[in-house]
C-alpha cells in the first residue's frame, strides 16, 4: 500500500506543482500582457486612480492631474487648454490618447519600468504611487506668437532650434479643449468626441506632424537646391535655358512660373536666381538633370519617409518613386504627389541652418519623479547629416537673399538677417492654395528655424500666396524667439 | 520516548475506548502524553489568529481607510470556539496532529477576510453580507467538527457503516434532483432548498463515499486485487467486482448530466479511483476509470452544450467571441486579469479591484486573493494546502490499520483534487468547473464538509500517534 501511496503523493505534488507554474506565468510572465488587454478595466481604473504627472512648459503646469470625488480619483486638468491641445493630446478613459498623455503614458501613469522601484518603495511606505512629471521644450512666448500669427486660419507652425532639435513651437489649428474630452463619463465624452471628428476643419488632427499632409509647392526647392548643390552635380551659378513656357514632358501642357513670365531677364537663369525668384521652370529641368534617385536619395537623408518619433509619432513625408518624365518635372517643384509635414519643413530650414547636420526634433526637455529625481533628460542628439556644410553655407546664402531681394520679402526683420523660403501650392484646379514659409534667422548665427503652413489660400482662394500669408507669420515666430 | 518534566499532564485513559473496552479494565495504560503537540497548537493557532485579525483590519485600512470593530466581536467568537475545539483535543485526541487546525484556521479566515472585503466594495452594509454569513457557517461548522470528534472516539466504528454511508452518500449526491426540493444557482442544480435555506448536500456525500470506498475496499481488496482475467497483459477485474466502480459511474455522470456539475463528478471519480488504486495496487483500475471517464466527458462535449462551452471557453478564452457570449470565458478572463494586476507582490488588501470579477466570492476567491496578496500570497495558500494534503498523506504511511490508512489517503486527496480543480480551472491549467475552494470560498455546506474532513483527519492521526507510544504500567 505504500509503493502505490507513494506514487500517488507524486501525482498530487505534480497537481501542485502545476497550480504553482500556472500562477506565477500568469501574474509574473504574461502579466504585462494581460494588463495590456483592452478589455482589462483595473488597468483603466489604475491609471486614472494613480496621480498623474504634470505637463509643464518652462516650469509651468499646462496639464495636471486634480482630486476628484468619483471612483477615478482625479481629474486631469489643462490650462490654456487650446493653446497645447495638439501636444499634450488629452486623457481618456476608453479610447487611445494622443498627444505627449498617449505617448508618455507610462511615465505619466508611473508605470514605466523605469519607476518600478520608486513604486516599489511607496508601496512600502504606504504612499500612493505617483506618476512623474514631463517638462516640454515649448518656449510659452514663441508657441503663443505662433499661435496668435496664426489667426484665424487652417494651418500649423513648427519653430525648431536648429543646434538642439528642441522644438519651441508647435501649433495647429483649429485647436480643441481637452478639457471636454478628460472625462470620465463616457457618453459624454463621446458625444463632444463624434462632434469634433465630425468637424469639417478637423480640430483634433496635429496638422503640424500628422493628418492628410500637404503639398510642399516652392518650399521643396530647398531640398532640390541643396541636392543639385552637395550632389555636385550643378553649382549654384549653373545655367539653364529660361523660356516663360516650359513644355511638359510628353505632353501639350506647359510649365510656367508664378509671374508668368522668365526666370528674370536673360537667355538663361542659375540655380541661385531660380531659388530667389522661385522659377518652376528652371526646378523643372534641375530635377530631370539630377534624376529621380538623387532627389530620393536626398529626402531620404532629410528625413522624408523615415520613421520619427518625437516622442509623438510624425508621418513620414513623402517623395514619390516610379515617376515618369513629367512627374519628375512636377515633383521637382513641389507639385505632384509630394507630400510634407510642416515639421519636415522645418527640419530642411533646421539642417541648412546648422551647417548640414540635422539634429533630431524632439519635445521633451526632461522626465522628473514626484521627488524632482531625473528619469530621463533631454541631451541633443544628431539624427542625419544630409548636406556639407558649404553646401548648407551656399544655401544660407541663397536662401538669405530670397528674403532680401526676393519673393520672401514680407520675412525681413531690420537688423537680421533672416534666411526664407516661401511656398504656394496648387491642389487643383479651382482649389485654394496651401500657403508655405519656412527659414530661418540670425543667417550667422541660427536661434531658430521655422515652418509656417496655412490652409485653404488663408482665406482668399487662389489669390494669394506664401509671401502674403505665410511669411508674415514665420517672422512673428522669429521675432518671438530673437527678442527674448 | 524520554521522560519530561511535564509528565504531570499524562493521562489515565482506557487502551480501548470502544464497545469492547469492558475486557481490558483491569489493565490500565499511562500514554506519555506528548503534551508539547497540544502546545504547538496552540502557538500556531496564537499566529494564525494573529494572521486572520491582521488580514480582517488590513481589509478595512485598504476599504475603509480605518478599522471599525464590530466585526471583530464576532471574529473573537470564532477565536474561542476554535481554542473550544483545541482544548477537547486535549482532552479526547491528545495526539492529534498539531498542524491541521492552525492551516485551516489560517484559511477559513483568509477566506472571510476576502469574503468581507467583497462585501465593503459592493457596499453592503454589516451584518446582512456574507462575511457574516459565512462567520456563522464557520460557527456551525466548527461545532460540528467538535461533535464528530467528541462522538467518533474510535474511527473504526466507521467501517461498520460502510453501506449506510454508500447510500446516504448517493442519496445525498441524487437529492438535488428531486423536484420541489432541488434548486439551481447560476445553471447548476447542486443544491436543495428548504424554506429560504439553501444547502449543498454534494459536498457531504463525498465523505460518506469516502468512508464507503475505504470500508468496502479494505474488505474487497483481494478478490479486487487477485481474481480476474488477463486482456493484453493488464488484469481486467470479475463482472460483480466491477459492480461498485459501475455504481460509482453512473451516479457520477448523472450529476454531470443532471446537475451540470463537471466538477463534482470529476471530484467524485477521482476520488474513488485513487482509493480503490492505493487498496488493491492495480494500475489496471486507473486504466480503466479513466478510459471511462475520458469517453463519458468525451460524449458529454458532444451532446452536452454547457460541457462544450466550458471546453471551448478554455481553450480560446480571449476570442471576443466567448468573451462576450453568454456563459462565455467573461468570468475566467476577469479572474486572469485580476490575478495579472496583483502580479508578484499583490495590490494590498482592500486595495484591489477583485470585485469587478462575477463571484469573486466564491468560485473566484483564488483570484481575489491572488490580486491583493500577490503570487506571493497564493503560493502560501498553495504550501497550506499541500501541508494539509500531506498531513493526511502521513496517516496514509504510518496508520496503524488499513481502513484508517485508506480514509485518511481518500479525504486528503478529496482536498487536493478539488483544490486542483478549482485553482486549475481559475488559472488555466483546466477547464473550468464550479467548485468551491476549500475553507476559502464563500458558501456554508463546504465549509461544514471541509471541517468534518478536518476533524476526521484529526481523529485518524491521533490514532497514528498514540499507539506506538502507549506503556503498559
Amino acid at each position: 500500500m505504500n509503493k502505490e501511496l507513494r506514487r500517488i503523493s507524486t501525482v498530487v505534488l505534480l497537481m501542485f506543482v502545476a497550480l504553482f507554474v500556472s500562477t506565477s506565468i500568469i501574474q509574473v510572465f504574461s502579466s504585462d500582457t494581460l494588463k495590456a488587454d483592452s478589455r482589462n478595466t483595473r488597468t483603466r481604473i489604475d491609471s486614472y486612480s494613480a496621480e498623474r504627472g504634470p505637463i509643464l512648459v518652462d516650469g509651468k503646469v499646462i496639464a495636471e492631474s486634480t482630486p476628484s470625488d468619483d471612483i477615478y480619483k482625479f481629474q486631469r486638468v489643462y490650462s490654456q487648454p487650446k493653446l497645447y491641445a495638439p501636444v499634450t493630446g488629452y486623457f481618456t478613459q476608453n479610447q487611445l490618447n494622443p498627444g505627449i498623455e498617449g505617448a508618455l503614458n507610462d511615465y505619466l501613469s508611473g508605470t514605466a519600468n523605469a519607476q518600478f522601484l520608486d513604486n516599489l518603495t511607496s508601496i512600502v511606505t504606504g504612499q500612493d504611487p505617483k506618476g512623474a512629471a514631463v517638462e516640454l521644450t515649448l518656449d510659452p512666448a514663441v508657441q503663443k506668437a505662433a499661435y496668435d500669427a496664426l489667426g484665424s486660419n487652417r494651418g500649423a507652425v513648427v519653430a525648431i532650434e536648429p543646434k538642439t532639435g528642441k522644438i519651441l513651437a508647435m501649433v495647429s489649428k483649429p485647436s480643441f479643449d481637452p478639457n471636454t474630452l478628460a472625462v470620465h463619463d463616457n457618453a459624454s465624452f463621446f458625444s463632444t468626441y463624434d462632434k469634433l471628428t465630425a468637424d469639417p476643419n478637423t480640430p483634433l488632427i496635429n496638422r503640424a506632424i500628422a493628418g492628410d499632409l500637404y503639398a510642399p509647392g516652392s518650399v521643396f526647392k530647398v531640398l532640390m537646391a541643396s541636392a543639385a548643390i552637395d550632389s555636385g552635380k550643378f553649382t549654384k551659378d549653373s545655367a539653364f535655358p529660361n523660356p516663360a513656357q516650359l513644355p511638359l514632358a510628353e505632353s501639350t501642357s506647359t510649365i510656367s512660373n508664378s509671374t508668368g513670365a522668365t526666370c528674370g531677364p536673360g537667355k538663361t537663369a542659375t540655380i541661385a536666381t531660380a531659388l530667389r525668384l522661385s522659377c518652376n521652370t528652371i526646378f523643372a529641368q534641375v530635377g530631370t538633370g539630377l534624376g529621380e534617385s538623387t532627389i530620393a536619395d536626398y529626402a531620404q537623408r532629410f528625413g522624408f519617409g523615415e520613421k520619427l518619433e518625437i516622442p509623438l509619432a510624425v508621418t513620414p513625408s513623402v517623395y514619390p518613386s516610379g515617376l515618369d518624365a513629367p512627374q519628375l518635372q512636377l515633383t521637382s517643384f513641389g507639385q505632384g504627389s509630394d507630400r510634407v509635414t510642416p515639421l519636415q519643413i522645418a527640419m530642411l530650414s533646421s539642417t541648412v541652418a546648422n551647417d548640414g547636420v540635422l539634429m533630431k526634433p524632439n519635445l521633451v526637455e526632461s522626465i522628473t519623479t514626484p521627488d524632482l529625481k531625473p528619469i530621463q533628460s533631454f541631451n541633443p542628439e544628431v539624427w542625419k547629416t544630409p548636406i556639407s556644410e558649404s553646401t548648407a553655407a551656399t544655401m544660407t546664402a541663397l536662401m538669405v537673399d530670397d528674403v532680401a531681394n526676393g519673393a520672401a520679402s514680407n520675412a525681413r526683420i531690420s537688423g537680421v538677417e533672416v534666411a526664407g523660403k516661401t511656398g504656394t501650392a496648387e491642389n487643383g484646379e479651382g482649389e485654394p492654395y496651401t500657403l508655405w514659409f519656412t527659414g530661418f534667422a540670425p543667417a550667422n548665427d541660427p536661434k531658430v528655424a521655422v515652418a509656417v503652413v496655412v490652409e485653404n489660400g488663408g482665406g482668399q482662394g487662389q489669390d494669394s500666396f506664401g509671401n502674403a500669408i505665410a511669411a508674415p507669420i514665420g517672422k512673428s515666430v522669429i521675432e518671438a524667439v530673437l527678442n527674448k | 520516548m524520554p521522560s519530561r518534566s511535564n509528565s504531570d499532564t499524562a493521562q489515565q485513559i482506557p487502551i480501548d475506548a470502544g464497545p469492547r473496552a469492558n475486557f481490558t479494565e483491569s489493565i490500565r495504560i499511562k500514554l506519555r502524553v506528548p503534551a508539547r503537540l497540544r502546545n504547538l497548537e496552540l502557538l500556531l493557532l496564537l499566529l494564525a489568529f494573529v494572521i486572520d485579525a491582521g488580514a480582517v483590519a488590513l481589509v478595512q485600512f485598504g476599504a475603509l481607510g480605518g478599522i471599525h470593530t464590530s466585526i471583530f466581536y464576532l471574529l473573537a467568537a470564532l477565536g474561542i470556539l476554535i481554542l473550544v475545539l483545541h482544548f477537547v483535543l486535549r482532552v479526547v485526541a491528545t495526539n492529534a496532529d498539531p498542524l491541521i487546525l492552525p492551516i485551516i484556521t489560517v484559511l477559513n479566515g483568509l477566506g472571510i477576510a476576502m469574503i468581507y472585503r467583497l462585501d465593503l466594495a459592493r457596499g453592503v452594509d454589516k451584518m446582512q453580507g456574507d462575511g457574516e454569513r459565512q462567520i456563522i457557517w464557520t460557527a456551525l461548522a466548527i461545532v460540528l467538527a467538535l461533535l464528530v470528534i467528541v462522538v467518533i472516539r474510535n474511527h473504526r466504528v466507521l467501517q461498520r457503516y460502510r453501506y449506510v454511508a454508500m447510500f446516504s452518500g448517493i442519496v445525498l449526491l441524487l437529492l438535488p434532483m428531486i423536484p420541489h426540493l432541488g434548486h439551481t444557482i447560476n445553471g447548476a442544480r447542486l443544491w436543495i432548498r428548504i424554506f429560504d435555506f439553501t444547502f449543498q448536500p454534494g459536498e457531504l456525500g463525498k465523505i460518506a463515499l469516502a468512508i464507503f470506498f475505504a470500508g468496502y475496499l479494505v474488505t474487497a481488496r483481494d478478490s479486487l486485487s487477485m481474481v480476474g482475467t488477463k486482456v493484453l497483459g493488464m488484469t481486467l477485474p470479475r463482472a460483480r467486482d466491477l459492480g461498485p466502480i459501475l455504481v460509482v459511474f453512473a451516479a457520477s455522470m448523472a450529476v454531470l448530466i443532471f446537475q451540470k456539475d463537471l466538477g463534482t463528478s470529476l471530484l467524485y471519480f477521482g476520488l474513488f479511483l485513487v482509493m480503490i488504486y492505493v487498496a488493491t495496487g492495480r494500475a489496471s483500475w486507473i486504466v480503466l476509470g479513466l478510459g471511462m471517464f475520458a469517453v463519458g466527458a468525451l460524449v458529454a462535449n458532444q451532446l452536452l452544450s454547457y460541457v462544450n462551452g466550458r471546453i471551448t471557453g478554455w481553450l480560446d478564452a480571449f476570442s471576443p467571441e466567448y468573451y462576450d457570449k453568454e456563459g462565455g470565458s467573461f468570468q475566467l478572463v476577469q479572474g486572469l486579469f485580476g490575478l495579472a494586476h496583483g502580479g508578484i507582490i499583490g495590490t494590498g488588501l482592500g486595495s484591489g479591484r477583485p470585485d469587478l470579477t462575477p463571484l469573486a466570492s466564491s468560485d473566484y476567491i483564488i483570484s481575489a486573493l491572488g490580486e491583493e496578496l500577490g503570487l506571493v500570497g497564493l503560493f502560501a495558500i498553495l504550501a497550506l494546502y499541500l501541508l494539509f494534503v500531506s498531513r493526511g498523506f502521513r496517516i496514509g504511511f504510518a496508520g496503524q490499520d488499513d481502513f484508517g490508512r485508506l480514509l485518511a489517503v481518500g479525504l486528503s486527496f478529496v482536498i487536493a483534487l478539488q483544490v486542483f480543480i478549482v485553482i486549475g480551472g481559475v488559472t488555466r491549467v483546466i477547464p473550468l468547473t464550479g467548485l468551491t475552494t476549500p475553507f476559502l470560498a464563500a458558501g456554508g455546506s463546504s465549509l461544514v464538509a471541509n471541517w468534518i474532513i478536518a476533524a476526521l483527519l484529526l481523529r485518524l492521526s491521533d490514532s497514528v500517534r498514540s499507539q506506538p507510544r502507549a506503556v503498559i504500567e
